[in-house]
């Protein structure tokens, strides 16, 4: 292994300009003549819009224009679209009502976009936005997810009873079948708590309309810039795409809220053309926990069946999926295929049955939020296996090895093919890690000190490198899910790789100029990346879901044979010998059996004064590019183990301990894999222990800054032991499976099984927090103490 | 609109400006200093976090005029020309950032914590004085190897001149 190649824990290419404040972001982005756009938003969950007076605002010093829905309506501009459809289980296609970028008639939530002002400073757009009057009739909201279906309040008259859809997967009859075969069953309910993504920067739009040429550009925060122009084309119907760019450049972190195709960036762009000016806006924080695409928010009820020995037989398991007020994105795919075909886990269970009620309230729109569905699913899979194997009496690491899938490829009964993995291997070296014989005594000490100590075990799966394009195409994915990669070489021999993934965090450009200085041979830093504008990366479907390593990467891979194989031809014209005696190793071009070589700048060069060769023969140049489809979602899993300390006197948790053992296959950077996990098992346990976003009844989100959205901090978190085992992926050539989602999936339910184990078995909702932890130790102390 | 003078990474500014402006929009709009981020609005977070005569304040909730005559140093101004600032060289080899928004209010909160407390800092008590800088990437983990790093190194003097002069 080379200091920079496969493998290196290489320090990150584009750390410099982060850590000397030279990064650029959206809102570091400044045009000339750049006006400012402020959103009216909606103060009520849902009213009418009886009328809209915007007079006396216009006249208001610096306004440049104030725009409503009609407007967008006169100029033909189209709603925002979901792109993932998904049917009912009697063959009905989902109800989607509309959703326009400025609301028309109608407010649905609180921050729903009411108009639009554009002015010289924000300070005026705002100041002209407070004078807009709005005659609003309120309505009663709907803000409960279990309560929603056939509730009064209706959202959308397209979904009488606040149904989205009625959807479900697996074989009930077959499970039905099991639970009558079974010796016992575990029952749980489960609420998935509602969160807020959060990334640090947060949204923000740059548009711009350049008149002479009639080309608009977009500086957004996206993790897919592409799909973003494609939806702002081809559906809402800006321009048309060799008329519209799209740039996201440094993004301050995504997680899934930057995939989306918002109303904010839709407005500013067009708008743009509107003013003759160009438009910027960035959410201040408020604004992003009010309109950034929440995720969760689900309410399960669940049960397992097993046998007399703990061979488990089936799962039953029924969803309450809040959607919020619109469908987001990619909502409807979130509590369906990337929930459901994760129910099996790591486990070998005959039949599954899942059923999901997807609904309409009057909240903010859900969808995708780092895991997407797996984190959910995960948490009933792993809560179900530690309360069954606790009502079973037998030790939740053995129940769980007992039970996990052993010989592979292993088909679900939820559509998955796990290609390979070794799940047993991971469970036993996190057990060494976190001392699982020490417990005992650990529980002892802390008992002496009047603490309460609990371990809790996660066993995850997730399907990632997201996705086969036909297999995602016939589940109601409108796109295809491969990644693009153009490989340019320069005539001195550097190299640019433009890809369609996008990094907002991950250190593509230090991971996928490691993978191109392996393969050519070259100096890592004659490898630059090149993502996130849609006039330099001709197409590209984005980041998010694991899935740049595994199919981003792939498809760099997929152009560096090409770019190797031109090479070769190049090679043989320079070297004088037959193309079929021409190797490629080191970095070097060389003939079989002899001491002819050329290195590989000389071979662009070559390729470029292309006097050699000609052009009957050979074309110049060097430049390849490569479309790469999965064949397969990749499968990473792991296990990883929490052990906390509880005070019963203040219910404060602390994590005393924190195992993690990933399998992520082939791993390009251990620092940078390692880093992800880090950040992934913070998320999942701000999930568990801090975070809830919160609506009251009349549907006022009460959760709307730092200062009441519990964010997780340095000293709520320990330091983590993370650990790797290595199963390659089969399916991609580079054995890569993925690491970005892992950590936020495994985590909460590592948590709360360590804490209910803690409190003597006594159920505990998410998050966790001190008060509610304080009353369940309080319960258990004196249930025990009646028994 | 109001005048307001400030030092801001040792160069004399001037400027006349509408009273209620921030500093963290005077460096960013005015100055277009955009190494300093407003990731809140509520001094919760620390992306804003710089240092005002030597001492960490957050500048989204501090008014530009408030502080008229002050020495402000931003995220541009800790490097002595090309030379890093250990801390700055300790965030990139303990790989104490991802999408790196956060970053510069860290390792400006990370200098005033060993301006305070001093160059051996343990990992409670890192943890415990980050507590006005939030991070959604790294979990934290490398951010406290940093810092710990960070203010070892600066404990063996190589601290840029500008640093030193606060």
């Amino acid at each position: 292994m080379s200091a920079t190649g496969i493998g290196a824990a290489v320090r990150r290419k584009e750390d410099h300009r982060f850590i000397t404040g030279q990064g650029r972001y959206t809102d570091d982005v400044n045009r000339p003549g750049q006006a400012h756009a402020y959103f009216l938003r909606s103060p009520h969950a849902h009213a009418k819009i009886k009328s809209m007076d915007t007079k006396v605002a216009a006249g208001m010093p610096g306004v440049l224009g104030i725009f409503t829905g009609d407007d967008l309506a006169t100029d033909k501009i189209g709603g925002l679209i979901c792109g993932w459809m998904i049917h009912n289980k009697d063959g009905s296609p989902m109800r989607a009502g509309p959703h326009p970028a400025l609301a028309q008639g109608k407010v649905r939530y609180v921050g729903d976009h009411v108009a639009v002002v554009v002015a010289e400073t924000l300070a005026q757009a705002r100041d002209a936005a407070e004078a807009i009057a709005v005659d609003y009739q309120e309505l009663p909201a709907v803000v409960d997810t279990a309560k929603a279906i056939g509730a009064k309040t209706v959202v959308h008259d397209e979904a009488p009873d606040n149904s989205v859809f009625n959807w479900h997967l697996g074989d009930k009859d077959a499970t039905e079948n099991a639970f009558r075969a079974a010796k016992h069953v575990t029952k749980i309910d489960l609420v998935n708590n509602r969160l807020v993504p959060n990334a640090m920067e947060p949204r923000a739009a740059v548009g711009d309309y350049d008149a002479g040429d009639g080309i608009f550009t977009l500086y957004t925060t996206s993790q897919n810039p592409h799909v973003a122009r494609l939806v702002l084309s081809a559906f809402i119907g800006i321009a048309p795409e060799n008329k519209l760019r799209v740039i996201a450049p440094d993004v301050g972190g995504g997680f899934g809220s930057k995939i989306f195709i918002y109303a904010e960036e839709t407005v500013c762009v067009w708008a743009a053309k509107k003013v003759g000016r160009p438009v910027k806006w960035t959410a201040d924080r408020t604004e992003a926990f009010l309109s950034d695409a929440h995720g969760r928010d689900h309410v399960t009820h669940a049960e397992l069946a097993t046998d007399a020995e703990g061979k488990i037989l089936g799962m039953k398991v029924h969803t309450t999926a809040n959607l919020g007020a619109y469908l987001s994105t990619f909502s409807s795919s979130v509590p369906t295929y990337l929930y459901a075909p994760l129910l099996s886990g790591q486990y070998d269970i005959p039949a599954i049955y899942c059923e999901v009620d997807a609904v309409y309230t009057n909240t903010a729109p859900v969808d995708a939020y780092r895991g997407a569905g797996r984190p959910e699913a995960t948490f009933v899979v792993e809560r179900l296996i530690e309360v069954t194997a606790r009502q079973l009496g037998k030790d939740p690491a053995k129940f769980r090895m007992q039970n996990y899938i052993k010989k592979f490829p292993h088909q679900t009964p939820v559509i998955m093919m796990y290609d390979t993995g070794n799940y047993g291997a991971s469970m036993k070296k996190a057990l060494e890690m976190i001392d699982y014989k020490g417990l005992g005594k650990r529980k002892r000490d802390s008992a002496r000190a009047g603490k309460l100590r609990g371990i809790g075990f996660s066993s995850y799966i997730e399907a990632c490198g997201i996705a086969p394009s036909a297999a995602v195409g016939s589940l109601g994915a409108g796109v295809g899910l491969w990644e693009s990669a153009e490989v340019r070489v320069n005539p001195v021999g550097t190299v640019e790789v433009l890809t369609g993934s996008h990094s907002h965090g991950q250190g593509h450009e230090t991971t996928f100029a490691q993978l191109v200085s392996d393969r050519l041979g070259i100096p890592i830093d004659n490898v630059s990346i090149v993502h996130g504008d849609t006039d330099k990366v001709q197409m590209g479907m984005g980041t998010y879901g694991s899935r740049s390593g595994a199919v981003g990467m792939s498809a760099i891979f997929k152009a560096l044979d090409k770019v190797i194989a031109k090479g070769k031809k190049v090679a043989a014209h320079v070297l004088e010998a037959d193309e079929a005696d021409i190797d490629f190793a080191d970095g070097h071009f060389s003939v079989k059996g002899t001491d002819r070589k050329l290195d590989f700048g000389s071979c662009a060069l070559q390729a470029y004064v292309a006097h050699k060769f000609n052009g009957q023969e050979l074309e110049p140049g060097l430049k390849e590019g490569a479309f790469y489809d999965p064949t397969n979602f990749t499968f990473p899993a792991g296990v990883h183990i929490c052990e906390v300390e509880i005070d019963p006197e203040t219910g404060v948790t602390r994590i005393e301990r924190w195992a993690a053992v990933d399998d992520f296959g082939n791993v390009i950077n251990p620092m940078i894999v390692e880093g992800q996990v880090h950040g992934g098992i913070a998320q999942g346990v701000g999930q568990a222990l801090l975070e809830g976003a919160r609506y009251n009844a009349d549907g006022q989100l009460v959760t709307a800054s730092f200062m009441d959205y519990t964010m997780p901090r340095a000293d709520d978190l320990p330091s983590f032991d993370v650990g790797m085992t290595v199963t390659p992926c089969p399916s991609n050539p580079l054995g890569i499976k993925g690491c970005g989602e892992a950590g936020a999936i495994a985590s909460p339910p590592a948590v709360i099984n360590a804490i209910t184990d803690a409190l003597g078995h006594e159920d505990i909702a998410m998050p966790a927090t001190p008060q509610a932890v304080w009353r369940a130790a309080q319960k258990s102390i004196s249930r025990q103490a009646a028994e | 609109m109001a005048t307001v003078s400030l030092t801001v990474n040792g160069k004399a500014v001037t400027a006349t400006i509408d009273p209620r402006t921030l500093l963290v929009q005077f460096l960013r709009e005015n100055l277009r200093l955009t190494g300093t981020h407003v990731g809140c609005d509520t001094s919760q977070c620390g992306a804003c976090l710089v240092h005002l005569d030597g001492k960490a304040v957050k500048s989204c909730t501090t008014l530009a005029v408030s502080v008229d005559g002050a020495s402000v140093t931003t995220i541009e101004g800790l490097a002595a020309g090309d030379k890093l600032h250990p801390m700055q060289e300790a965030f990139r080899e303990h790989h104490g950032l991802q999408c790196g928004f956060c970053t510069p209010g860290m390792i400006m909160s990370a200098v005033d914590m060993v301006n305070r407390r001093g160059h051996e800092l343990d990992e409670k008590t890192i943890r415990e004085d980050l507590d006005g800088n939030i991070c959604r990437c790294t979990g934290y983990h490398n951010i406290v190897k940093a810092i710990a790093a960070g203010a070892e190194a600066m404990g063996k003097g190589a601290v840029p001149a500008r640093q030193a002069a606060e």
